[in-house]
């Protein structure tokens, strides 16, 4: 019963869509107040009505209803609870009804704090995010309806895939995509601009806390998938350039290159319409994410759906927004005429060379992606563009930015001096070349990428540190530090997400640069040595979980003659899908990992031990989270709540500090 | 071949990737073996290189790499001959296996479309900045006083 009402709570939703696209529409051409506000209303009750309908699917895999066909294809009755609930959005049906689940909270929150933008272009903005509500909520009901019954439902379900069993997976995709749909706010509020025929300061202002949530969104998605990957697929990978990854990846390079130009449109109302570009071009790649994951055109580890019906249906909404949006981008281009005037030296030019190198690293992994298609289509070579091209064709645009970065963040804003910039950033410099120097000297092998990736990552760090004590002023130290405190948020974040890219270039370049690896059969009680480790396979017990079986090895590791850790790597048999999984042992420390993985018994004793010593490993999660956590600080700038702040002093008059 | 990669992945065992005992002697061979091994692709996976790969069909090409690296041959014969093979008697596996796509043909715009667009980009960039910086302030549209208004009722903080 609950779910024939979730079913039909999803399509009131959708019709509240298509009132919420054409009134407010019509309202704001005509200027007609009444028409205008019904949009807020229908955001809130389309938003209300997903939710209920989202949660009567959750119940369904709660209460293990295998009445219903999802439920039966993607869960079972012995799966731990959290499991059952995450199942709701770990199948390609209720993903997609979380897509517009979250694609309606955003709406009902533009409906909701939004009270301050003009009238005509809130009910804009809100009849583009209404519309993009309406094709999804076509592509669910018409080809992927997640509440459709099972005439003879069966005894039990077929089980949940058990590599995405796993915490961190089960928050990895609501986190990616609240950074998908959350760049579908900047794209409704680029096209409502461009109807409305004016982008200006304000609106460039009111556009970027939206971008900046969904990339901090992104950025934890992605982190959490890197991570997962990391510890659950068995040899330590943390990117694969899979094109399911990189379909993560082109939205996040796009809104990070969307976020700074959005600062040169506020404060300076130039590179306006490259803005509204990257706005549109943001959530087109979001979908062509989308896309990627569920058409099976491109073949991945991750593809959900091979569904050629589901992809054309996707391909037509790209095709529908992406080229009505560029077509009204064309048509309005001239509307956004640039007023700043500002040098060749300026933070302005650095933002541009910013978004220039984000933008082309973004292309490339586009080219890339898409390359084995159009190379058989058009060239009839099947050919596969894997990680050793992606490796040499990407890494040198984050070079040249993280090499960048720091003059341009302290560069001023319309004329600057290059000599000046140069002269503030030399104690940096020099520390982190004598950093790198100090790496190079140290390690045996000769590989240039550890020492690049330290310089980078100092050179990041110092260069933020410098930038943020050249924002105190001169005076005592206390006043100096009292200024510092009192800095914007948006200074300290500015910093942080800064110093987060550098921590995690640097764990990347550590990892690939220093890690080692050892293959061997080990022996019972038979120590061996991995570099400066000594481990011991000490046990191997067979241990039965509550829907798998396991064999759990128990390996002492210990470091010049003290013991570190007893490390218990597992390898797992999930019986209803008769899947095989390794769960790594990892002992996390911040300077090492050291991952442990089992595998079978051999013939003359012993089993296989795989051992890595993963060097600054955790490196890469910590920059992310600093990035995130960046974002995040730059959010609650009072900036951004100074529309609230206007309202407050016009009724209650609460003076200025 | 359908039929073919379906037997292939249901009799993959949940084996390693690579096994101790595949592993050779010579350490300084072993690390070129698994060089080149990062870069061929396992066949029958999704985007795994063999050197990660636990399918059968990726042992059997990670031992056919250290059997042509004992005969003494240098990478890029390893890989040549993986690729192309020998006539009449071994197929070879074509490009597909290259997780680094070649430099030639047609692949040429894939390794060209970075470096191209970074020039374009530059070039187009360079244009509109010092179009920005010749602009004299005065030609400069202004706001209208409502606007102003605005702005300064928005701004106030």
């Amino acid at each position: 019963m609950v779910t024939e009402l979730g079913h039909f709570a999803l399509i009131l939703a959708a019709l509240t869509a298509c009132v919420q696209v054409v009134i407010p529409l019509v309202g704001a051409h005509k200027r007609w107040p009444g028409w205008m506000a019904v949009a807020e209303p229908a955001a809130i009750m389309q938003f209300i009505l997903t939710a209920f309908s989202f949660g009567a699917l959750t119940w369904a895999f709660v209460r293990s209803d295998f009445s219903l066909r999802l439920v039966a294809l993607n869960s079972h009755s012995l799966k731990p609870m959290l499991y059952k609930i995450s199942g709701t959005w770990g199948n390609h049906e209720g993903s997609m009804l979380l897509w517009v689940l979250i694609l309606t909270l955003f709406g009902a929150m533009l409906a909701v704090f939004g009270r301050n933008l003009p009238p005509s272009l809130r009910a804009r903005a809100l009849a583009v995010q209404a519309a993009i509500g309406v094709a999804f909520f076509a592509f669910i009901l018409l080809t992927s309806n997640p509440f459709l019954r099972l005439a003879t439902p069966p005894f039990d379900g077929e089980g949940l895939n058990p590599l995405l069993q796993d915490p961190g997976l089960a928050f990895h995709p609501p986190f990616l995509y609240l950074g998908y749909v959350g760049l579908s706010m900047a794209f409704s509020f680029a096209v409502a601009a461009l109807i409305e025929g004016r982008v200006d300061a304000a609106w460039a202002r009111w556009v970027r806390p939206w971008t900046l949530a969904a990339w901090v969104f992104l950025t934890i998605g992605i982190a959490l998938g890197s991570w997962w990957a990391y510890y659950e697929l068995g040899w330590g990978g943390f990117w694969f350039w899979d094109p399911v990854e990189n379909a993560s990846f082109m939205p996040w390079l796009l809104a990070a290159a969307l976020l700074h130009t959005a600062i040169v449109a506020e404060k300076r109302e130039t590179l306006k319409s490259w803005t509204i570009l990257l706005a549109i071009l943001a959530f087109g790649f979001s979908l062509i994410g989308t896309f990627i994951v569920r058409s099976g055109v491109i073949t991945s580890v991750h593809a959900f759906a091979n569904d050629p019906e589901r992809g054309v249906f996707i391909l037509l909404i790209l095709a529908v927004f992406m080229g009505g949006a560029l077509i009204l981008f064309a048509a309005r281009a001239n509307v956004m005429e640039a007023r700043g005037v500002f040098g060749m030296i300026s933070r302005e030019t650095m933002l541009v060379a910013n978004n220039i190198l984000l933008a082309v690293a973004c292309f490339v992994v586009f080219v890339g992606t898409i390359w084995p298609l159009v190379s058989e289509l058009a060239f009839d070579r099947k050919l596969s563009v894997g990680a050793p091209f992606f490796n040499m064709a990407f890494t040198p645009f984050m070079v040249l930015l993280g090499l960048l970065l720091p003059i341009g963040a302290m560069m001023p804003w319309k004329r600057g001096k290059l000599g000046r910039v140069a002269r503030t950033l030399i104690p940096a410099l020099i520390l982190s070349l004598a950093l790198a120097g100090l790496a190079w000297a140290m390690q045996t092998g000769r590989s240039l990428l550890g020492p690049v990736g330290l310089f980078l990552a100092a050179w990041l760090v110092f260069g933020s540190i410098v930038d943020l004590l050249g924002r105190t002023g001169r005076g005592t130290m206390r006043a100096r530090f009292g200024r510092l405190i009192r800095l914007p948020r948006a200074d300290w974040g500015k910093a942080v997400a800064h110093s987060g890219l550098g921590i995690t270039m640097f764990g990347i370049a550590g990892l690939m640069a220093w890690e080692v690896e050892d293959i061997r059969v080990a022996q019972l009680n038979a120590p061996f040595r991995v570099a400066a480790y000594e481990l011991t396979l000490t046990d191997v017990r067979e241990v039965q979980g509550p829907n798998y079986f396991s064999t759990v090895g128990d390996v002492r590791l210990v470091k010049d003659g003290r013991e570190i850790a007893i490390l218990h790597p597992e390898k797992r048999v999930y019986p209803v899908s008769r899947m095989p999984t390794t769960e790594a042992a990892i002992d996390y420390r911040l300077l090492r990992d050291v991952y442990v993985v089992i595998g079978d018994p051999q013939d003359g004793g012993g089993y296989t031990v795989r051992t890595y010593i993963k060097p600054l490993t955790n490196w890469i999660w910590m920059g992310a989270f600093l990035m995130s956590l960046g974002g995040t600080l730059s959010l609650f700038d009072r900036r951004y709540r100074v529309a609230a702040g206007a309202r407050k002093t016009a009724t209650v008059g609460v003076p200025a500090e | 071949m359908k039929h073919l990669v379906l037997i292939f992945t249901l009799l993959a065992t949940p084996a390693f990737s690579v096994q101790p005992e595949e592993v050779l002697d010579d350490p300084l061979l072993e690390l070129r073996a698994r060089e080149i091994s990062k870069n061929l692709r396992c066949l029958v996976c999704r985007n795994e290189s063999i050197d990660d790969s636990n399918a059968d069909v990726a042992r059997d090409l990670r031992l056919l790499v250290r059997e042509r690296l004992l005969l003494g041959e240098g990478d890029d014969e390893v890989i040549d001959y993986i690729v192309h093979g020998v006539p009449g008697e071994f197929a070879g596996f074509g490009e597909y296996v290259l997780l680094r796509p070649q430099t030639t043909g047609s692949n040429l715009v894939l390794w060209g479309a970075g470096p191209v667009m970074l020039i374009l980009s530059v070039l187009l960039a360079g244009g509109y900045l010092r179009r920005r910086a010749r602009t004299p302030v005065g030609q400069v549209a202004g706001l209208n006083d409502e606007e102003k208004d605005r702005l300064a009722q928005i701004l106030k903080e």
